[in-house]
């Protein structure tokens, strides 16, 4: 629509426009802020941080909380298994997804009606907590790899929108003219199916990937062994439950020093955690709304 | 339903190869997992009405029928529990249904592409932080003597707030960091449904000479009604389903008697404590609630307004 230009708006609308762009500018400085500070913080000076110096750029710059971050061996084993549960977890995700994905576009599929409604149950109704304990206990995957990988193979909600998202954008044509070219169900799904879902196999990753980096639940359920635990853990630990492993700062004398040290470390921790999901967001950004708009459409 | 009666004459035809059990292989993978992870703890369920004991077996544990539903109904502290759950869930949604639609239509009336751009961007971004890297923020900036917003409260003159250590705040701070980190990703689907609305109907109230607030009432909120309503089935329906991930994260000795919810407790008496049979019983209670209220809710929209889920 041709909006008219700001002078040419009666008064009413000026004033209606000027608290719009108010209101989002507070909204922005409301978010923006918190992040900035935990930056700044984290690459400043250790008293600076405790005595709230810091406001908005970083005081007395230093790298001594980053240093300390890979001094600290627990932190850098869970962000190794992290990457491990990330990378993994989500490859099986999107596998598993097109698997079910595929099937269940094809109208050539004389069962998908029911097997659709297998698995839409799901959404709606789950066993809860304990029973997924006991059935997790009873698999022998409690404190292994494999229960941060196999449980949650696969999201109904995600296996719904990639399945929407080919019924919708992959001509039926393509699939009759394979057929007749003698390609199989398989083939196709290789040759085609996978190659023109790019867009949303793009969504999907973020969507698996952030859940895999940003999972706690599952580790805090299942495992127990510290070589194991994910980033998430480790974080708990240091900011929520106030636990720093300060054996490599013994050196530092003052009290003061170590707790300007704790603090600095914690900072550092959620930058250093937060990394691989924020280099993930903007190449992905752009593809968001279309996720979210596929997943809307009812199917 | 027509074109499955036409794909089944062209199948009839005999011309293309049936294939059906390539997709059945495909899809057997995922079948057998959702079989043993879905269906499997739904069979689970029965612990809720038994006597459970790990020696004997879910399937040879002895029945107790609704003892243990009974139980968690009647007793003070579980009462007192599903009273929290209502009070967070309704809090909840109160604040954090309405918040997304103005956000989206702020971001629909801005012209500037560069600004609407970085509103989005920004908005959407705190949803992909982890949430215990959110509540590990919260509790560094919010600290009584070292967080940045009692010192910035110091600055201006006011008392500094022990914001973990106090129960009334307990609530707001839940919803409201809730708020910063969802608002945004949430509003997304009401701008893409404004982004919808019929230019024709905008150009005739321009005409008409309708100001731009209006035009928001008038033309902009009934056309994205249909999104609006089903948003808000779905937030009906998890009044009571208050996931443990943040909560838990949250909770401390001082503020316990308004953060222990339904999920929390179905963790911590069911896997903490073992005890299997009540937990269950708690946490089937909130899934069978959460269910009902989604159907009545609607059932309630397909009545009024036509638009609903199924």
């Amino acid at each position: 629509m041709k909006q008219a230009k700001f002078r040419n708006m009666t008064l009413g609308d000026k004033i209606f426009t000027l608290i719009i762009y108010t209101m989002l500018s507070l909204i922005l400085v409301v978010i923006l802020y918190p992040l900035i500070y935990i930056v700044s913080a984290s690459f400043s000076d250790p008293q600076a941080v405790i005595s709230g110096e810091v406001l908005l750029f970083p005081v007395r710059p230093t790298l001594k909380g980053y240093i300390a971050v890979l001094q600290n061996k627990k932190i850098l084993t869970g962000f190794t298994n992290s990457l491990f549960y990330l990378v993994v977890g989500t490859i099986i995700n999107l596998v598993m997804t097109m698997l079910c994905a595929y099937p269940l576009s094809r109208r050539e599929f004389t069962a998908r009606g029911w097997i659709s409604k297998f698995f839409v149950f799901t959404m709606y109704f789950s066993g809860g907590m304990v029973p997924a304990y006991i059935l997790v206990n009873r698999l022998h995957m409690i404190n292994t790899r494999w229960v941060m990988l196999i449980p949650m193979a696969m999201s109904t909600y995600n296996m719904i929108i990639c399945r929407t998202y080919i019924v919708n954008t992959i001509p039926d044509e393509l699939y009759e003219a394979s057929q007749i070219d003698g390609c199989t169900p398989f083939k196709y799904m290789m040759r085609v199916v996978v190659p023109l879902s790019k867009p949303i196999l793009a969504v999907l990753t973020l969507y698996y990937g952030v859940g895999r980096w940003n999972d706690y639940y599952t580790a805090m359920m299942y495992l127990n062994d510290d070589r194991l635990m994910p980033i998430t853990m480790v974080m708990r630990e240091i900011l929520i439950m106030g636990k720093v492993d300060m054996t490599k700062v013994q050196d530092a004398t003052a009290a003061a020093k170590l707790q300007g040290m704790s603090e600095l470390l914690k900072y550092s921790t959620i930058v250093v955690a937060c990394v691989p999901v924020m280099l993930l967001y903007p190449l992905i950004q752009k593809h968001l709304v279309k996720g979210v708009m596929v997943g809307s459409v009812k199917g | 339903m027509a074109k499955k009666t036409k794909h089944a004459s062209a199948a009839g035809g005999g011309r293309i190869k049936n294939y059906n059990w390539q997709f059945w292989l495909i899809i057997a993978l995922p079948m057998i997992y959702a079989f043993i992870f879905a269906y499997i703890p739904m069979g689970g369920i029965i612990i809720a009405f038994k006597d459970y004991s790990i020696r004997k077996g879910i399937l040879g544990s002895d029945w107790v029928g609704f003892k243990y539903f009974i139980q968690f109904l009647t007793s003070k502290s579980s009462v007192l529990v599903i009273k929290n759950t209502l009070a967070l869930g309704i809090y909840t949604m109160i604040v954090s249904f309405p918040i997304p639609i103005l956000l989206a239509i702020g971001i629909n009336e801005v012209r500037n592409k560069f600004f609407k751009k970085t509103v989005q961007m920004v908005t959407y971004a705190p949803y992909f932080i982890s949430i215990v890297v959110l509540v590990g923020m919260m509790m560094q900036m919010m600290d009584l003597r070292t967080g940045i917003i009692n010192v910035l409260l110091q600055k201006i003159g006011m008392d500094p707030v022990n914001f973990f250590g106090d129960v009334k705040l307990f609530r707001s701070l839940y919803v409201w960091s809730g708020i910063w980190q969802t608002a945004g990703y949430s509003s997304i689907i009401y701008v893409a449904a404004l982004s919808g609305v019929s230019q024709e109907l905008q150009e005739a109230a321009v005409v008409d000479g309708a100001t731009r607030l209006q035009r928001i009432m008038h033309v902009d909120i009934p056309s994205i009604l249909p999104t609006v309503i089903i948003m808000l089935i779905f937030s009906c329906s998890n009044v009571v389903s208050i996931g443990m991930d943040k909560i838990y994260l949250m909770q401390n000795t001082i503020n316990a008697p308004v953060s222990e919810v339904i999920s929390t407790f179905v963790y911590k008496v069911g896997i903490v404590n073992a005890n299997f049979g009540f937990s269950t019983a708690a946490g089937l209670f909130q899934s069978v609630v959460s269910f009902l209220m989604l159907v009545i809710v609607n059932t309630i929209c397909r009545k009024i307004s036509d638009t609903s889920l199924w």
